[in-house]
């Protein structure tokens, strides 16, 4: 099991969603990935796109201007 | 939604596809605008797949759909819409997803209805779709099958004709109805709302885009500033994008180091971006027109920073321009 991060500031959603979702891909069931983002949209929809999807939302931290999410990946 | 519940009643294992195009005018635009931030953000596709119980992918088509809106086969509609290519890049995208993942799909389902929209959703369009996507048979409509011939798993036994509905024209009625069957009482925006291709607005703001490059085509940035404040183009060679509130603002910022802008010093007002190449002169106009929408709208003089890319500033102190010194044909897509 290894650990990931990704930095979505900048963009908005849903690009942060589909890069999580497109990085999710290339990990092995266990990974962690945290997720950074700008646009709090994110705090709705990442956690929406991991129940979707079966991975677990670790952490979700809100800190004003930026967002941080740790995710295991489940395949 | 529905065509999906529809079709998962049938004990057929369903997952959505939501392609983002650049042009749908959820997420980035509630995002951007500070007066939007007071409702509940979602992502509607998310949403939908989480009340469906399915997985959704979500797939990145900003660089392939360029071809879609530049050189639609099949034109566009009351607006710069190629809605018939669209439905169909997105059938033929559908089946390309499922490849990529695996393969396990055997058909493809929307939730079009025959009538319900005047160029992608007819009688005689519809079959355009289908054939040209690649999908033929193994599309359907769900929702308004039986206007439409049988399709593959209709004759194949896999879904039930008889549990297939045929609503036709505008009327959303029977839909409405059917949402309430199945406990829906909330639910996206109809089709055609979504996307900002279908402004008449946002439409002047991209044929202006592509006169002023000289060319049909776009980055994802160009398409994302024409979503937000408002846009002026007093001269030919350049045009001014105003910010109209402080969430504009925040936008147009992110924009500070790749643009020239106007920033007010002596009021409260909105930030400028400046795209194009304008002269001392322009940038004098630019400065009184950006005054304008400020807070010093009616003060005698106003004092401007106009910051350059690179890192230079130049200060002005303004007139601003009186409302009816505002050419209205400076507005883009008013």
């Amino acid at each position: 099991m290894s650990a990931h991060r990704l930095d979505t500031s900048g963009l908005l959603c849903p690009l942060p969603v589909i890069r999580t979702q497109d990085r999710i891909k290339t990990l092995a069931c266990g990974d962690t990935l945290t997720v950074v983002a700008s646009d709090p949209g994110t705090l709705q929809d990442i956690p929406a796109w991991c129940r979707v999807h079966g991975h677990v939302l670790l952490e979700s931290v809100d800190q004003g201007d930026r967002f941080r999410f740790l995710i295991e990946a489940r395949h | 939604m529905l065509a999906a519940k529809v079709v998962l009643d049938q004990g057929v294992d369903v997952e959505g596809v939501n392609f983002f195009t650049g042009f749908c005018v959820e997420g980035h635009t509630h995002a951007i605008r500070k007066r939007e931030r007071s409702k509940a953000k979602r992502n509607n596709a998310l949403w939908t797949a989480e009340q469906l119980g399915i997985k959704l992918h979500i797939v990145d088509v900003i660089d392939d759909y360029k071809d879609v809106v530049l050189n639609p086969k099949h034109g566009y509609g009351a607006n710069l819409n190629p809605c018939l290519d669209c439905k169909t890049f997105m059938v033929k995208n559908a089946l390309t997803e499922d490849l990529v993942t695996g393969g396990e799909f055997d058909f493809v389902i929307t939730g079009e209805v025959v009538g319900q929209r005047p160029m992608s959703q007819r009688s005689d369009t519809m079959p355009v779709i289908a054939r040209e996507s690649g999908a033929g048979d193994r599309l359907l409509r769900p929702l308004s099958a039986h206007n439409l011939p049988p399709t593959l798993p209709e004759r194949e036994g896999w879904v039930d004709r008889d549990k297939l509905y045929g609503f036709h024209g505008r009327d959303r009625k029977p839909q409405i109805a059917l949402a309430e069957r199945y406990g829906f009482n909330d639910y996206a925006q109809p089709a055609g709302g979504c996307c900002f291709l279908t402004d008449p607005r946002y439409s002047s703001k991209l044929k202006d885009l592509w006169d002023a490059k000289g060319e049909r085509d776009y980055e994802l940035d160009d398409i994302m500033l024409l979503k937000v404040g408002r846009h002026l183009r007093p001269a030919l060679n350049y045009k001014l994008i105003v910010g109209r509130e402080e969430g504009e603002n925040n936008f147009l910022a992110g924009y500070r180091h790749r643009f020239p802008h106007l920033r007010m010093v002596s009021h409260e007002g909105p930030l400028t971006l400046i795209d194009g190449s304008p002269n001392a002169a322009d940038l004098t106009l630019a400065a009184r027109i950006a005054a304008r929408y400020s807070q010093g709208r009616d003060a005698a003089q106003v004092c401007i920073d106009a910051c350059h890319v690179g890192g230079v500033t130049e200060q002005f102190v303004v007139a601003p321009l009186a409302p009816w010194e505002i050419d209205p044909r400076w507005h883009i897509g008013p």
